[in-house]
Formats: structure tokens, sequence, C-alpha cells
């Protein structure tokens, strides 16, 4: 079972939590994304996430599907912040549930992993002086 | 025929506008719409990557763009 979401209001760690919750489930592992307040020591003021929302959806969709099949879990959940965030706020939340750790641990990582490379979001840094797009250029 | 095709971030930023229109001919394939977006836009090239998406899925070179296709161009990821 999956539950992906994509919100323009914060992040609840419990509601991913409370989500994977199984009788089946030995435990969970949940993956929390923050906002740093640095990036290669220039201070950020805040990032800004946009998504092309129907894709976005989708590839999530997929990404945890694969994880399903891939690795003896029983349930992910996997939500993402789309709009203005300052340091310390969650872009994302991942949470997974298995009954046993080393699955969970495995299929969290991989959520994540995954969804850094296909999922179309994107972050802005903005800076004191100046802004820019993530990992737009080489 | 037109192709609206919907930008975002960077790709966004470059193209000026939220959709861009491109004129095209039928059964042209996403390497050629690159190819044609590259020669328009050429702060594409600086770019890590460029993807097309067809109908909300990666589109690979080979992919036919048909006239009601939601076409999007796809620059580097970075969410998370």
């Amino acid at each position: 079972m999956i539950d992906i979401q994509l919100l323009s209001t914060p992040l609840s760690i419990s509601a991913c939590e409370t989500f994977v919750e199984s009788p089946e489930a030995g435990g969970a592992v949940v993956f929390i994304g923050t906002v740093r307040n640095k990036t290669a020591n220039k201070a950020v003021v805040r990032l800004e996430f946009e998504a092309y929302t129907p894709m976005a959806i989708r590839e999530m969709e997929k990404i945890a599907q694969t994880a399903l099949d891939k690795f003896a879990v029983s349930k992910i959940s996997i939500h993402h912040h789309v709009g203005i965030l300052n340091i310390g706020e969650l872009p994302v939340v991942i949470a997974v549930s298995a009954p046993h750790r080393g699955a969970a641990f495995d299929a969290c990582e991989f959520c994540i992993d995954s969804l850094k490379q296909t999922v179309p979001i994107w972050k802005k840094e903005i800076f004191e002086d100046g802004e820019v797009w993530v990992a737009a250029h080489p | 025929m037109t192709l609206e095709i919907l930008t975002f971030g960077i790709a966004r930023d470059i193209v000026g506008s939220t959709i861009l229109k491109l004129d095209i001919t039928e059964g042209v394939t996403v390497a050629d719409l690159k190819k044609e977006i590259l020669s328009k836009y050429p702060r594409f090239e600086s770019l890590t990557s460029l993807m097309i998406a067809v109908n909300t899925e990666y589109g690979n070179d080979a992919t036919i763009v048909k006239a009601h296709d939601e076409i999007a161009l796809i620059p580097p990821v970075s969410g998370g």
C-alpha cells in the first residue's frame, strides 16, 4: 500500500508514520528531509520548490511501487512539499514499514535516492545576494 | 501544428514564459524537438541535462510527438 502526496501545507511526520502502521510490521523507517542553512559555506535564506504536479505524483507512485516489488516491505508513504520553505522546515518525509528492519532501511534509501533523480520537482536556493536553481548546471 | 510546451524551473527562466509555443511539422520526434529548442534557446546547452516529457512520462529520442500531447521541458530535477 502506498500514499503519495504533494502538499503546499506543512508536512506532517506523524501522518506518514500513521499511514505505514501495520500489524505485520516489525518496525518503520522514516526519512525527514530538512532545509539546511548553507550550501558550500554560503548562507541560505530560504528554498522555493515547484513541481510539474501530475508527473511528480506519477513518478513518486512509480518509485513507491518499485520499492514494494523490490524489497520485503509493507507500506510506503511519501509526502513532498511545494512552495516556500525556511531553514529547518521539511521538504520531504518518507516512511516505510516492514516485517524486518533491513528491508525498511533499504527501501527508504531507495525511495529518497530515486526521488532526487527522477521526480520533476525543482528547488531554488535563495541567498542574501542572489538565487540559483539547484543542480541545473554541472 | 503549434505545440504549447510547459516549462518549469530554470527552463521557464530561459524561455521567459510558462509556455513555449513552437511550430513544428506533424510526426516529429522528441530528438527533433530538442534540437529545435536548443537552436532557439542556446542557453539550454549549459544545463546538466534536458529531458522532454510526453503525457507526463519521460520521452526518449524516438518518441513521436502528436498535436494533442501534453509536452513539458524537464530541466535537471532537484527535489528532496
